[in-house]
């Protein structure tokens, strides 16, 4: 690639920052050329955004219906997912997901919820409430 | 001692970005790409059974951390590289170290880092930076892939630190305790190259080196039995690793040209790096045609052509091969 074909795209997902790469100019040396975006690349961003954004609308409903605990919802809401979680809890995944079941949160101790709350970065009294979004539930 | 002015560089990748920038400030001048390129880094790894989000391992670079192991190896550079059993320790010695005018680079989580564009922000453990300056309880943050330096406030970034999980930063902290000033570079680029193009050429398992490229071309294949959303998923999966994750585009191809293009100058404009730099370029542009092609894919209602997908890795992967054989030619005169 060459310096003049280093795509200036505007990608959303670069929020205005830019991207060194490596391209080649006219006197031969091959140097770093700052890029606004490349849409091949957001393509493939958005689509796992997308796929984020899909289980955590999904999440948000089963929650909303009283099938899962808030934590389900909250789990995808910042981008993790049971491997993630358990990874970042030291938490069997099995536990997990008896977190999951509403009346097993309900009475969850304040020891274990502190280690959710340490990993996950949201606070004990928002982990316990679904906060309000406007996904269409079916 | 005297104090220099810490100097922030826009850089392709963070670990290479981090180390020459390091490595510059004590006294050591060397570019990403040659950083990149004598730390043996570049690689192709396709590993099926290693899943991350529901998605196998792809990688275009050694492991994290090899690129500071591996400088300090073949360059006599000193590190010393501390982890840390709680956040308190971490962060008092991040403190002490900035308060003794080091410049420290440090092991992130990318999803806690705030000054993260919130498109960019994922679940990865191995980001580097290095922390240059605290002001009150914010850290001055030269981020490699970042084109200006950052803000960070002290809560983040020890939770960046201290993330629990794959590949687990535990704090880590490192920086150089003796930096050679004076190297003889033309034996360490020679035995690099070497190095990367045999392991490229000869990885006995299938799932590195050029066999690697040809085992995720068959998977590709594969894909058309699959349930297309899978398919469109893991097809934008490896062009994300390709091209999102701090490689300076073309899965470090580009990178790994420049290095080659810089190491011609060293030996005296040699013509066969300068004709292995261009080669290299056009396979980072053949990746890039595979990028567009699989965007395509993605975006696409229609069915998706997975052979002539396939077909294209496969072409990458044999004109690579021409470009490691050239490269041992040339070894072999030195």
């Amino acid at each position: 690639m060459d310096v003049n074909s280093v795509p200036q795209d505007d990608s959303s997902t670069y929020a205005k920052n830019k991207k060194a790469i490596y391209a080649k100019d006219e006197d031969g040396s091959v140097k770093v050329v700052k890029s606004s975006g490349w849409s091949a690349e957001e393509t493939v961003t958005k689509q796992a955004l997308e796929e984020l954004l899909e289980n955590e609308a999904k999440a948000y409903c089963e929650v909303k219906k009283g099938l899962k605990s808030p934590l389900y919802y909250y789990m995808y809401s910042i981008r993790m997912d049971l491997q993630v979680l358990s990874e970042s809890t030291s938490f069997f995944k099995w536990t997990i997901k008896r977190d999951f079941k509403p009346e097993v949160f309900a009475k969850i101790s304040e020891k274990r919820l502190a280690i959710y709350v340490e990993a996950m970065g949201i606070s004990s009294e928002r982990l316990k409430v679904l906060q309000e979004r406007d996904y269409e539930c079916s | 001692m005297s104090v220099v002015e810490f100097k922030h560089t826009h850089s392709a990748h963070c670990e290479s970005g981090v180390m020459s920038s390091m490595l510059r400030h004590y006294g050591l001048s060397l570019s990403e790409p040659m950083v990149f390129g004598l730390a043996n880094a570049l690689t192709f790894a396709y590993l099926p059974f290693l899943k991350m989000g529901g998605m196998p391992l792809v990688a275009y670079r050694s492991m994290p951390k090899s690129i500071i192991k591996n400088i300090q190896k073949n360059l006599n550079v000193k590190m010393k590289l501390e982890t840390f059993s709680s956040k308190e320790k971490g962060e008092a010695r991040l403190d002490e170290l900035l308060a003794e005018g080091k410049i420290v680079g440090a092991q992130t989580s990318v999803y806690w880092l705030p000054y993260f564009p919130e498109e960019m922000r994922f679940h990865f453990n191995a980001h580097n930076l290095l922390v240059f300056k605290k002001d009150g309880d914010s850290y001055d943050v030269s981020d490699p892939v970042f084109e200006f330096t950052q803000k960070c406030d002290k809560v983040s970034l020890t939770k960046a630190r201290f993330v629990k999980g794959a590949m687990a930063p535990k704090g880590l902290l490192y920086y150089p305790i003796s930096v050679p000033t004076e190297i003889d570079l033309k034996p360490l680029i020679i035995k690099s190259i070497k190095k990367v193009s045999k392991t490229m050429l000869n990885t006995p398992v299938p799932i590195a080196g050029l066999k690697g490229i040809k085992y995720l071309a068959k998977s590709i294949r594969k894909l058309e039995k699959k349930d297309k959303r899978y398919a469109k998923l893991f097809l934008g999966h490896i062009v994300r690793m390709q091209e999102e994750i701090g490689t300076g585009g073309a899965g470090f191809r580009y990178l790994y040209a420049s290095f080659l293009q810089e190491s011609s100058l060293i030996f005296d404009n040699n013509e066969m790096l300068v004709e292995a730099s261009e080669m290299f370029l056009k396979v980072g542009d053949e990746f890039r045609e595979f990028a567009l092609m699989v965007a395509k894919a993605v975006k696409s209602k229609n069915n998706i052509d997975y052979e002539v997908i396939a077909q294209k890795l496969e072409f990458i992967s044999d004109e690579e091969k021409k470009v490691y054989q050239k490269l041992l030619e040339l070894c072999a005169k030195y």
